[in-house]
């Protein structure tokens, strides 16, 4: 007769995930770099989004890690506007996770100050479950997509940190409810700043702009103060990471 | 749609205890998702014979608890399911908020011998 036991696991499947991206997180923190994750639906203007927030970002580099399943369309336009890119195809998964960025953001250089956008995949459903190290969780919604968004799709807007809702300019020609998409923003997250813009135009983006760079400059403070601590750690962590991730020992469960 | 690394991840959390435990295979891991979490459990059952060939996990039951997501009321803290384009508390009628419940995604425990 076998002998069974039972093992009481408690154990998270996305904590390695996690970990890694806590890992991420404090790697581009020690560099000054706020970590900015987008995501939205396909067409909801996510590089456009970046490219207008770009024209307003004063003392704080831009560096952009762009995710698609296929295509490096977006990376070819925003290269040749001389933003530091980086292209990731994931070729079929619906999301990026904390293990790609490590692995990019490994071969990347951080030289200055600055904000790393990485535009996730289009798609309003995967990527709200994976963390991927960022500090802020940018989503962008848009007044075409319709106002019941929040209702269908409750934990991109659970989690954002900052909801952008795009081509305002299309307002009058759409019944787009702004009442009731903002009933459902609230319910789901009380705080969230909503900036109303127009990629087409340019209008609300230097306000989001602004947004970001005040989040980019608490970094700063935050890590000054850290500073003595950073130091007895040593830079070495911070570029000898990519080549094994042994996170195998057992996570606190939360 | 992305369970399949995701029962990878499984099929490696209960290896890695049953090692520790000192014994020869797994042959039940239960496990705790919540609604909201986006897992699909079909999908984990179909991806873990699969990918659980060869491993100590090979031929393991999977045992899966469902939990339905619950909102908070923000007035009077009734927790209570959503119902469909609505966050209004059944009980006040006042909207209620995002709680943790239904987004669980855990192994709960492994039975191995």
């Amino acid at each position: 007769m076998h002998d069974v036991r039972k093992i009481d696991v408690m154990e998270g499947i996305l904590d390695e995930n996690d970990h890694i991206a806590q890992h991420v997180k404090e790697h581009l923190s020690a560099h000054g770099v706020l970590i900015v994750n987008e995501m939205g639906a396909p067409g909801v203007g996510k590089t456009t989004t970046l490219k207008n927030i770009f024209k307003h970002l004063n003392g704080y580099k831009p560096y952009v890690i762009e995710g698609d399943i296929e295509s490096d369309l977006d990376t070819q336009d925003l290269k040749g506007m001389g933003i530091d890119t980086h292209q990731i195809n994931t070729y079929g998964a619906c999301h990026l996770d904390a293990p790609m960025i490590d692995h990019m953001v490994d071969h990347m250089e951080f030289d200055e100050k600055g904000i790393l956008f990485i535009e996730n995949i289009g798609n309003l459903v995967c990527p709200a479950e994976f963390t991927i190290g960022e500090h802020v969780m940018m989503l962008i919604s848009t007044v075409t997509e319709g106002s019941d968004k929040p209702y269908k799709y409750p934990l991109a807007f659970e989690k954002a940190d900052i909801i952008i809702l795009n081509k305002v300019d299309l307002i009058p020609y759409l019944d787009f409810d702004e009442e009731f998409f903002m009933k459902g923003v609230r319910a789901l997250n009380k705080d969230v700043p909503v900036f109303k813009v127009s990629g087409k135009t340019g209008e609300g983006f230097e306000e989001v702009a602004q947004w970001l760079m005040e989040r980019a400059g608490r970094l700063e403070v935050k890590e000054h103060s850290h500073e003595h601590h950073h130091e007895h750690h040593s830079h070495e962590h911070a570029h000898d990471h990519g080549h094994s991730h042994d996170h195998g020992h057992t996570h606190e469960h939360k | 749609m992305h369970e399949y690394p995701i029962t990878e991840q499984i099929i490696k959390i209960a290896e890695k205890h049953c090692r520790e435990a000192g014994a020869k295979k797994v042959t039940k891991v239960k496990l705790v998702i919540g609604d909201y979490s986006g897992y699909v459990g079909d999908s984990v059952h179909m991806y873990f014979d699969l990918i659980g060939e060869g491993t100590l996990c090979e031929g393991a039951d999977v045992e899966i608890r469902h939990v339905k997501p619950k909102l908070k009321c923000s007035q009077c803290g009734e927790l209570f399911e959503k119902k469909l384009m609505s966050f209004a508390c059944p009980k006040c009628g006042a909207d209620g908020g995002p709680t943790d419940i239904g987004k669980e995604f855990y192994i709960e425990s492994i039975e191995v011998e």
